[in-house]
């Protein structure tokens, strides 16, 4: 039987500021302005072990002016880094889905950045009824 | 280990020029995040697919580092808007160095 987050579970500042320190990373120490990406997610999830997440930027996604990365973080998980998504002008649109492990309630932010190195962000918070990390 | 075969659907295989597809990609795997303790407080090592990517004809068109954050049987959801008719070729990279690769053809009008 798996026993949770065990030793591995920290108090959630320590999480928020691990999600912090991504996000800096990926932006290059700019703050993200609020817009342009919309981070699509429930408001209560039951099951922590399979949460559905979008997220949309606006974007022509021409050679020009593109989203070049998404960034996706979780700040109540024992490891903050959720994924890293990766847009080219051939994705024609820069929207992806996938299903995402959340430890409790928390925040999970997405953070998009453009080609010409602008960056923004979207952020909803999930009630998790029932964790997922312990599987 | 035997390699999960990956399913993949495309919302369709022909467009007219300029069109976007819908592509859905789905794949069997544990997702053992490294985080969790066996029976004797043990940690289970963690074995995830960290990378997956979609390639049109060697272009990388959308790719994704994945973290043990992602749920077990990693499924991927995105937009391909390719310039011409040609081979979509998808890889799925283990921890272990595994690689799981799969193919779909799509034409362009």
């Amino acid at each position: 039987v798996a026993s949770g987050l065990g030793a591995g579970a920290r108090p959630a500042v320590a999480a928020t500021e691990d999600a912090n320190a991504l996000i800096m990373e990926f932006t290059g120490g700019a703050e993200p302005a609020m817009g342009r990406v919309t981070l699509d997610v429930p408001e209560i999830a039951e099951n922590g072990n399979t949460v559905p997440m979008d997220v949309f930027v606006e974007s022509p996604m021409t050679d020009e002016d593109h989203v070049t990365d998404v960034l996706i973080v979780a700040d109540g998980n024992p490891r903050a880094g959720v994924a890293t998504f990766h847009f080219s002008p051939m994705s024609g649109v820069a929207q992806a889905n996938t299903r995402i492990r959340l430890a409790g309630t928390q925040n999970v932010i997405a953070v998009a950045k453009m080609s010409d190195g602008s960056v923004f962000m979207d952020r909803k918070e999930v009630k998790v009824t029932i964790g997922g990390c312990g599987g | 280990m035997a390699t999960p075969r990956p399913r993949i659907r495309l919302d369709r295989n022909e467009i007219a020029a300029g069109e976007t597809i819908e592509v859905k990609t789905l794949v069997s795997h544990i997702m053992e995040s490294g985080q969790r303790r066996d029976g004797d407080g043990n940690v289970i090592p963690r074995k995830i697919i960290n990378t997956f990517k979609c390639e049109f004809e060697g272009q990388t068109v959308f790719s994704c580092d994945i973290e043990p954050a992602v749920s077990a049987n990693p499924y991927f959801q995105f937009m391909v808007k390719p310039p011409r008719s040609g081979t979509l070729t998808f890889t799925w990279i283990d921890d272990d160095g595994t690689e799981i690769t799969a193919t779909e053809d799509v034409v362009v009008n």
